[in-house]
């Protein structure tokens, strides 16, 4: 053998480790639509929220929602969550069949429950603070544990996903220290970095 | 003392470099994972996966998942030191010649 072979070895090991470890096929661009949903979502929050409440500078405030605004509210965050969720799975799907990658494997089912380990956590933890009807905490504990889950699943995926979560961490906490801002720190984090993280991996790895 | 020292014979096949690779990262695989990832026939993996098994490089647990049979391979110790010494020994060879 020379040299040139050992070197194909070398990353065709790369390429194998890589392959059975990784689901390589998560699509960037279900990221910049799930932030552009978000947005929207967090738009349409906003001319609830703040139609009867001013922004103040005086740092936590009160907010006056009936009934009604609240159930509009928890609708528009699922139909954020639903059509995001849709999408992902539908354009990594297409990729991972255009890549000639199996969707479902084994390094798909590890990265989708290493990914909902910490993110149902986080989501039992704010349902029962709701229940408790501590609202405060509910949008940065969002950010903070989907954060979390990004962090952890990345072992299993593209690398960029690690970096995406621990700026969604850092949000989530700055979210924490300016409490009462929590509907911008959101569309700041699933919005914005949503549609920033999501190209970076579109450029870098869908249109391979 | 050669440069050749530490490249094992063992390992001297791409699809036994395969097999070897996918198990230095996951705890374990079966049978039908490592055929699709590496692309190959039953038959060619199978006289792959014993070869590395005479040299106790792999071990094999078989089990049942609910009535089906389903054999799984996972590294030893001793084929993950020999890999490692594989792998470094190509690097070395390839550092080398640059």
């Amino acid at each position: 053998m020379k040299s040139k072979d050992y070197l194909q070895d070398l990353s065709e090991i790369k390429h194998l480790m890589n392959k059975s470890s990784r689901f390589m096929s998560l699509s960037g661009l279900s990221g910049i639509l799930a932030g552009i949903y978000a947005l929207i979502g967090a738009y349409l929050g906003y001319t609830i929220i703040y139609r009867d409440n001013v922004i103040s500078n005086d740092g936590y405030r009160t907010l006056i929602l009936d009934g009604k605004d609240i159930i509009n509210i928890v609708l528009i965050a699922f139909a954020v969550v639903t059509l995001s969720i849709i999408t992902g799975v539908f354009l990594s799907w297409q990729k991972a069949k255009t890549q000639n990658e199996s969707f479902w494997n084994s390094a798909s089912k590890r990265l989708l429950i290493n990914f909902l380990i910490p993110l149902a956590t986080g989501g039992f933890f704010i349902l029962f603070l709701i229940e408790k009807e501590i609202y405060a905490f509910v949008a940065p504990l969002t950010l903070v544990f989907y954060g979390l889950a990004l962090v952890n699943a990345s072992k299993y995926t593209l690398g960029y996903i690690r970096y995406f979560g621990i700026t969604m961490i850092l949000i989530g906490l700055a979210s924490v220290w300016f409490l009462g801002y929590g509907l911008f720190f959101w569309a700041l984090g699933f919005g914005v970095c949503h549609i920033i993280y999501g190209a970076l991996m579109h450029f870098k790895y869908d249109r391979k | 003392m050669s440069l050749l020292t530490n490249i094992n014979k063992a390992f001297d096949h791409r699809i036994r470099l395969g097999i070897m690779s996918i198990l230095m990262v996951n705890e374990y695989a079966d049978f039908n994972t490592l055929k699709e990832l590496l692309d190959v026939t039953d038959g060619n993996l199978a006289s792959h996966l014993k070869a590395l098994e005479k040299e106790d490089f792999i071990s094999i647990e078989k089990q049942f998942i609910g009535r089906k049979p389903n054999t799984r391979y996972s590294a030893t110790k001793i084929g993950k030191k020999a890999f490692k010494d594989h792998i470094n020994a190509l690097e070395r060879i390839i550092n080398k010649q640059k």
